[in-house]
């Protein structure tokens, strides 16, 4: 018997590797379906207006025009996370430029689009409101004036244009600020960002003889997809049966429906198979963006440099639909207490529908715009104290056996032992009195991340085949940050499997176990667990019938590596799951099938502790990060380089350290885009850069390979192997550490992102002048 | 569609033949036509760099690439870079560097790769980075890309 290697912990590159990179991976827009045609949708010119009539005549008259689809082709069924809002194609109303209200399939991708710019429709414009403020002013013009008839599934507040007002608070602020030596109060601004996969939204959509639809999408949950479509069309969800090919990227811009809705129309009204794949510019103005936020905060703290207080009013620009903002509310008013001990807390979150593109869910869910706020204030109160910045925050830090926040306990402080790692790592206390040479000071600069890892439901399903090699079901959709294999490496280690013996089923509502979404940084964790219960089911069924075959009793028998079940105390005495599994199947008991279900069960803000009004979710699973950045400023241009980054985190266990390298690097590059150029910006209602010409993500050129992932590795007692996530923490360091940098180099503070050279030259200016 | 051009063109050592009209492009005619998905649409503005492939051994966006202008071109795609099931040295290295996430960006990628290393055997960071500069990547930050192509470049044969 050859030695067994554990599959936990091994550098696996992606098990589908070889189809991405010999370009035999199939994602939505490489695939057809015999008779199949191309969608096109017509998008709305105005910021908001009521539909008064649709002429289709003249793009019905064009050769090859097979349907098309308007508001009258849909009922008044509305689909959303949190607050019923959004109809499959626009109905009744616009409500941002570039809204979706028409498509057209044809029998080909040019012809559809040909017959797009001929659907006329007629508008009555309505008076548009582009910023929360325009939209809170009293008599502003309402884009949903039904929205009290709206499914509100948790009951949010809900009214005129907002969506969400949430508060979570603890202590008595109020009268704290009187026991603080030192204060900071500021504003904050950040912008949107956009998603910027590198496959742009693509749906392809059957329906079969019995009105039964296929969906095959580019997305991050199967799942999620099958029940926007049932609300938003009214079909049952046994009469959606959707699939996932391969994901080009997502980072949480897919995590609710893209334009499955509108496939399905177009597939419904013509009987054939329809695929709608967006442009770019399309993607750019219909789908997602990270949310704009104006944060005002103000944080206090004792001479000895103990935190006292912290106040903080966010308004998010959620655009014109719901979506999931009422949760990245949410989860920015909790996340923006930072990860420190603030006895005195009270935190406030307001979302507000504009007439913009809809705000969503966006890798770090409304973490950046927190951090960038409070971890500026936690290094201004540091400098004001003449403190450290690390040795503030280890003050700060949680620890165990102390309640960090809202009845929270940790085990560990984890928090703390990123910060000592990065400061060792980075040479911190050299690097910090570096000043760089002249027209370009360099400086370091540091940022600490709270993130979750358990949330919502997952399960899992093992089935062990007759020649014991294994299936896994999941239901979750990896969307290239290596989920199929890191689900697979916990299979395998848990069934004592190799890796090759076990096959990832594709995610297929008809047949996957449920997974809320490739979301939240949860899959490792979430699902991870739902594979570990899974495969313990099968084993245990595998001792029940191998215990029958050896004539003795179960307790004396045990999983041996390689897949083998033996007599305990006896190593000559074992059968191959093979044989086991044969005799399942062949003989008695049936095929060994294991199964895990489970929602997260672990502790979770607590409202007996502290004043928790609107928060949406039941989360947990705390995972900390800290980064350093050092750069450049080029004081001719404004020019912000960012020259290294050590990014150290707390997760648990690392079931893969080659993707979780991936995803911090990844992460961390993604960070700097949002802290140094990416925003999305509008004239008026209208996208003004639209393409990745006018809106630039990171290149080669413009990223450090100096990238240095530290692993912080504690295993957690209820995850997988000790693994927790790490999907989303690493987008969230760079903007606030750059920042931090700027200041200790120049003493000058920046508060809107993207530090461009224009903000950065004219906030030198201005700092100049005040000093 | 009437007008259509006819074109005969080599793609991965076959001979093809398409009708094109004059605004198709060459990503148009690889992905649509010929079902050759491998080359991906990123953006179709000629930035993003998913549809780079080579044509007469020099890389080109497949965007912006005006199919009615390849006729007798020899066009090499992800597709053709592999010999049967043996990966080349830069799709090899690719895959045991661990670059690869969701994929979607690879194909031009490893053209791209593949083309610089043809043109600098042992590239420095800074010219891998210059060679790879019209390739974006959303998910892998590039440190696994360009160390990638540091490997690929470390084998002779490469």
């Amino acid at each position: 018997m050859t030695a067994y290697t554990h599959p936990v912990g091994a550098r696996l590159p992606r098990l589908e590797t070889r189809e991405k990179i010999t370009g035999r991976a199939e994602y939505t827009d490489d695939l057809t379906r015999p008779g199949m045609l191309y969608g096109a949708i017509v998008q709305s010119p105005h910021a908001h207006a009521r539909i008064k009539n649709y002429d289709i005549g003249k793009a019905l008259d064009l050769p090859g025009v097979i349907g098309i689809v308007t508001g009258n082709d849909t009922g008044l069924g509305r689909s959303g996370p949190f607050i019923k809002d959004e109809t499959a194609i626009a109905k009744g109303k616009v409500r941002y430029i570039g809204e979706p209200v028409a498509a057209v399939a044809a029998v080909d991708l040019d012809t559809a689009r040909r017959a797009a710019q001929l659907v006329d429709v007629e508008y009555e414009e309505l008076p548009a409101v582009f910023t929360p403020d325009e939209a809170l002013n009293p008599g502003a013009p309402r884009l949903h004036e039904e929205i009290a008839t709206y499914v509100n599934v948790l009951g949010l507040p809900a009214r005129d244009n907002i969506v969400q007002e949430c508060e979570i608070a603890q202590g008595d602020v109020d009268k704290a600020w009187s026991q603080c030596d030192v204060i900071v109060e500021d504003t904050y601004e950040t912008q949107a960002q956009y998603h910027a996969y590198m496959e742009p939204c693509s749906a392809l959509v059957e329906v079969d003889a019995n009105g039964k639809l296929t969906v095959w999408s580019s997305n991050q949950s199967i799942f999620r997809d099958q029940a926007n479509l049932s609300e938003s069309l009214g079909l049952p969800m046994s009469k959606i049966r959707c699939l996932s090919p391969r994901v080009g990227g997502a980072f949480g811009g897919k995590i609710e429906v893209t334009v499955q809705p509108i496939a399905a129309l177009l597939a419904l009204k013509t009987g054939r198979p329809v695929r709608v794949t967006l442009t770019r510019e399309q993607d750019m103005e219909t789908m997602r963006v990270r949310h704009p936020a104006r944060i005002h905060m103000k944080t206090g703290a004792k001479k000895d440099g103990t935190l006292v207080a912290r106040e903080v009013s966010i308004v998010m620009d959620i655009g014109a639909y719901a979506d999931d903002s009422p949760g990245v509310v949410g989860v920015s008013t909790a996340f923006s207490r930072g990860p420190y001990r603030i006895p005195h807390a009270r935190c406030r979150g307001l979302g507000v529908y504009t007439n913009k593109l809809r705000s969503g869910a966006f890798r770090g869910f409304g973490g950046p715009q927190a951090a960038w706020a409070g971890e500026q204030q936690i290094d201004e109160l540091a400098a004001k104290l003449g403190m450290d910045p690390i040795d503030f925050r280890l003050k700060n830090a949680p620890e165990p056996g102390r309640e960090w926040m809202c009845g929270i306990e940790l085990e560990r402080s984890d928090l703390k032992e990123c910060l000592i790692k990065v400061r060792a790592a980075s040479d911190w206390d050299r690097r910090r009195n570096e000043r760089g040479k002249p027209g370009f000071r360099r400086a370091i600069g540091i940022a600490c991340i709270p993130h979750i890892s358990g949330v919502l439901s997952s399960s899992a399903i093992v089935r062990i085949l007759e020649d014991g090699s294994a299936v896994l079901s999941t239901g979750a959709v990896d969307n290239g940050q290596g989920s199929d294999t890191v689900l697979v490496q916990i299979a395998a280690e848990s069934l004592g499997l190799p890796v090759e013996r076990i096959t990832f089923s594709q995610p297929d509502t008809d047949a996957s176990p449920y997974n809320w979404g490739t979301s939240a940084s949860r899959v490792t964790y979430m699902v991870g667990r739902a594979v570990v219960g899974a495969a313990d089911d099968a084993v245990k069924k595998l001792i029940k019938y191998a215990s029958q075959m050896m004539e003795c009793a179960e307790v004396d028998l045990e999983l041996r590596p390689g897949g083998f079940i033996g007599l305990k105390g006896v190593p000559e005495k074992v059968l191959p799951f093979a044989a086991i599994s044969g005799f399942a199947h062949w003989a008695a008991g049936g095929p060994v099938i294991g199964s895990h279900a489970l929602h997260y069960d672990g502790p979770v803000l607590d409202p007996t502790k502290a004043v928790i009004k609107h928060f949406p979710f039941r989360f947990g699973v705390w995972t900390f990060g800290v980064q350093a950045v050092e750069i450049e400023i080029d004081e001719a241009t404004g020019r912000i380089t960012p020259l290294e980054v050590w990014a150290a985190h707390d997760l648990g266990r690392a079931i893969n350290p080659m993707a979780v390298e991936g995803q911090i690097e990844g992460g961390v590059v993604q960070g700097l885009g949002y802290a140094l150029f990416e925003e999305m910006v509008w004239d008026g209602g209208k996208v003004a850069n639209p393409s990745f010409m006018d809106y630039k993500i990171p290149g080669t050129m413009d990223t450090p390979t100096a990238i240095h992932s530290i692993l912080i590795e504690n295993p957690d007692g209820t995850g997988p192997f000790g693994a927790k996530g790490i999907g989303e923490p690493p987008i969230v360091g760079p903007a606030p550490a750059i920042a931090n940098a700027f200041f200790h180099a120049t003493g000058v503070r920046l508060h809107r992102l993207p530090m461009t050279p224009e903000r950065v030259l004219a906030a030198l200016k201005e700092g100049v002048r005040a000093h | 569609m009437s007008d259509a051009i006819p074109i005969s063109l080599t793609i991965n050592g076959e001979r093809r033949q398409a009708f094109v009209q004059p605004w198709h492009t060459l990503l148009h005619v690889l992905r649509d036509v010929l079902h050759l998905t491998g080359t991906k649409r990123g953006c179709n503005q000629g930035i993003c760099g998913a549809c780079s492939v080579m044509v007469d051994g020099e890389v080109v966006r497949g965007c912006l690439t005006i199919a009615a202008n390849c006729e007798d071109c020899a066009v090499t795609t992800i597709e053709g870079l592999a010999r049967g099931t043996a990966l080349s040295p830069v799709q090899q290295a690719f895959l045991e560097v661990g670059a690869v996430q969701c994929g979607y960006c690879m194909p031009g990628m490893i053209v791209a790769a593949t083309a610089l290393l043809k043109r600098t055997p042992k590239p420095s960071e800074d010219q891998i980075r210059e060679g790879l500069s019209g390739n974006l990547c959303r998910c892998s930050g590039y440190v696994k890309v360009i160390r990638a192509v540091q490997r690929a470049s470390e084998w002779s044969d490469a």
